[in-house]
């Protein structure tokens, strides 16, 4: 089968690999109609997620036919059109029964490897590093998916792949980053005006916001959340975040406050940006913290900050003082998917949101190499590259 | 079991000496040259300010860790180094002592990174002509003494290193535990039917279902098998086993089930005893041979608490084995494999 292979920093390739095969009983095999690049993806594009292997198969959002079922998959069958969790998560342990998937104690056979970085490990995870699991990923024509009789919520209305595809990863991860902060009649803002962001903004209005802010320093990302979901917008790059935020709140700051940017986080200060990038590119921190930095910094007293940005390990100068003493809440945590699928579900059906609009590039997953470029650097006003094997 | 003490004063001491020597080489490369009987020269003067920078990185790596085992075996790694720095020294012999003809001992002692016993002083000449400098010597005596001290010291740190593997007699034992979502019933339910270890433990071969006639994989190939017998059976509480007379490898082990603290699961906890032929040799081979045992009772536990939660051992691309410490440094590609068996 073609596959989207990681080749080493800034180089995938769409390559030819075997088809993957049952494994584990309640492994199924998918064919995928519809995958996409995650901004995950592009920190291991960008070679900052340790353990990555030459030649692994990359892509945790993907969906499509069920072609093969293990012998203990009693829920799907052959030809069941499905959306696949990006987390991996047997459905038994202690974290899955109390629906915390991303925290499965058992899908991750490398769990030695990630508890010498983090004390304890978190769920497998697919095409995302050897220290989740080592798991080949689905930005290919097929996909091995573990645990199938728990992760893949099965699609039986005539929805587009485009609307649900996003069940995966960024509209649950969007939404639980809004659920954990947001209360009815919230001012919320939002860091990051990417997909993950977008759709936060999106939920955030689903869960009763009064308005939603969003920070972002590219104008046709600011444009696209303004319009997709009334959002008022901040250029980062043109003003001072916190002055502008105490700005539109008359001095109170926003109530809620949702991190969506992650390890490679941008601030508006060419000096304060260049020490991040120092400090990261020496490994003396894996993060660039300026988007986590300014969320506690502009939260009001006794708001909540929500991180959903993904990390890898230490940043520096992390404003602990200032959370203590404005008394915040801070809430995290990869994305327990499948607690969500069915009640977002619920909501496209509904015609409450449709979260393709995020998509800004379709191309055949012959263009793997292209859409990550695009999309790293952000050309071709390009928000969100879906993927056609 | 909660032996977490440092290597104590001597590691302690040791870490401080470093600092002790290490800054005068530093500061003061020539003069401690000179104190030690050899040429002070741009060569000699820059191997001392080297020596000096590892003494002082040896000192902070001691000082710094709890258990400084890693500094210990660097300041022995450095007294192999100065031995041999000296030693050099001295077979080259003092300036002028083999024929009486003056050595153009600048022009060869900048050249390389030797040390050479001094030949500037007319005094020491006319006394050592037909041996070292005594104080070169010294310094090696002294250095060798170090040397054991350092190995002694090391020795002794690392063996407080792992508080769940300890020796003792070539008897060596290891212990790990793991929280299971399960009851105390369902847990000790999988580890009684004796059968079934071989799905978790994987150097196992087989177990006969009494738990009487083990067959065991050897680290080099090959299988080692035993009789054992059952010597606790505390029904979701304990079990215990021994092997019988005439094992090869002399063994025995205990789980013990209770029920963890508010509703969450059941603590399993193992401890492994066995006697590996020619002992701590034995036991150095086999590890050698990617059997570290503490790492190959946590695997196996992660294995039991997967096969009794989900069923059976959860296998990836990249690890297609399941869990397996020795898999982890070497993983395959994170991809499908059409031999998944090697």
């Amino acid at each position: 089968m073609r596959a989207t292979c990681w080749m080493g920093r800034n180089k995938v390739e769409v390559q030819t690999v075997p088809d993957p095969r049952l494994v584990n009983s309640r492994d199924a095999i998918v064919e995928i109609t519809s995958t996409a690049i995650c901004g995950s993806d592009l920190h291991l594009y960008d070679g900052y997620i340790p353990t990555m292997r030459k030649g692994d198969v990359l892509g945790h959002e993907f969906m499509g036919e069920v072609v093969e079922v293990g012998p203990a998959v009693s829920n799907l069958a052959v030809g069941d059109r499905v959306v696949v969790p990006f987390p991996i998560s047997c459905g038994a342990c202690y974290h899955c029964e109390r629906g915390m998937f991303s925290i499965c104690e058992n899908s991750n056979p490398n769990a030695a490897i990630a508890e010498k970085l983090m004390g304890h490990s978190p769920a497998g995870i697919y095409g995302y590093s050897h220290m989740l699991g080592g798991y080949a990923g689905g930005q290919a024509e097929y996909a091995r998916v573990p645990f199938a009789d728990v992760g893949p919520i099965k699609i039986e209305s005539d929805l587009t792949d485009e609307q649900v595809l996003f069940l995966s990863d960024i509209f649950p991860t969007g939404y639980m980053g809004a659920e954990m902060a947001v209360q009815p009649g919230d001012t919320v803002a939002v860091w990051g005006a990417g997909p993950v962001g977008m759709l936060a903004a999106a939920s955030a209005n689903l869960l009763g916001a009064a308005r939603v802010i969003v920070v972002d320093r590219f104008d046709y990302r600011l444009r696209r959340a303004a319009e997709r979901t009334g959002a008022d917008t901040v250029d980062y790059a043109g003003v001072d975040v916190l002055d502008a935020l105490n700005e539109m709140t008359a001095g109170r700051g926003p109530d809620a406050c949702i991190e969506a940017v992650g390890l490679e986080a941008h601030h508006g200060n060419p000096l304060v940006h260049a020490y991040d990038r120092v400090k990261q590119a020496t490994r003396q921190q894996t993060e660039r913290g300026a988007a986590v930095r300014e969320a506690i910094l502009a939260c009001r007293t006794g708001g909540t900050v929500s991180i959903m940005g993904a990390y890898g390990g230490f940043m520096d100068k992390f404003p602990l003082g200032q959370m203590m003493n404005k008394s915040l809440t801070i809430r995290t945590g990869q994305c327990h998917v499948q607690r969500y699928l069915r009640p977002l579900l619920t909501r496209i059906e509904a015609g409450e949101i449709d979260p393709s609009f995020v998509i800004s590039h379709r191309m055949p997953l012959e263009d793997a190499a292209k859409g990550y470029e695009i999309f790293k650097n952000k050309q071709d006003d390009c928000t969100k590259v879906v993927l056609k094997p | 079991m909660n032996d977490t003490r440092t290597s104590g004063g001597l590691g302690r001491a040791l870490g401080v000496a470093s600092f002790a020597l290490g800054a005068p080489l530093l500061a003061v490369p020539g003069r401690v040259v000179r104190a030690l009987g050899l040429d002070d020269t741009p060569g000699t003067s820059a191997v001392a300010r080297g020596v000096g920078v590892r003494e002082l990185a040896a000192g902070a790596a001691i000082l710094a860790q709890r258990r400084p085992v890693p500094g210990l075996w660097a300041r022995v790694a450095g007294d192999g180094m100065d031995l041999a720095l000296l030693a050099n020294a001295l077979r080259s012999g003092p300036a002028g002592s083999r024929s009486g003809r003056r050595r153009r001992a600048t022009g060869r002692a900048t050249s390389g990174w030797l040390l050479r016993p001094t030949g500037r002083t007319a005094s020491v000449r006319r006394r050592w002509t037909t041996g070292a400098n005594p104080r070169t010597v010294a310094a090696v005596a002294a250095v060798a003494g170090i040397a054991a001290v350092d190995v002694l010291a090391a020795v002794r740190a690392g063996k407080r290193l792992d508080p769940t593997r300890t020796s003792e007699d070539g008897v060596f034992t290891v212990s790990a535990g793991v929280t299971v979502n399960r009851s105390v019933d369902e847990a000790y339910g999988l580890w009684r039917d004796f059968s079934r270890l071989p799905e978790f433990m994987v150097h196992l071969e087989s177990v006969s279902a009494d738990g009487k006639h083990w067959v065991a994989r050897r680290p080099g190939g090959g299988t080692v098998d035993w009789d054992a017998e059952i010597v606790a059976d505390l029904p979701n509480q304990r079990l215990a086993w021994r092997s019988v007379s005439h094992a090869e490898v002399p063994n025995s082990g205990e789980v013990t089930f209770e029920p963890a603290a508010g509703d969450r699961g059941t603590e399993v906890r193992v401890r492994l005893t066995y006697e590996p032929p020619l002992g701590a040799a034995g036991n150095a081979v086999a590890r050698l041979l990617g059997e570290e045992p503490r790492q190959q009772v946590t695997d196996d536990l992660r294995r039991f608490k997967q096969v009794l939660e989900t069923g059976e051992v959860v296998r990836s691309a990249g690890s297609p084995e399941g869990v397996r410490s020795g898999r982890l440094p070497r993983q395959r590609p994170g991809r499908a494999d059409t031999n998944e068996e090697s």
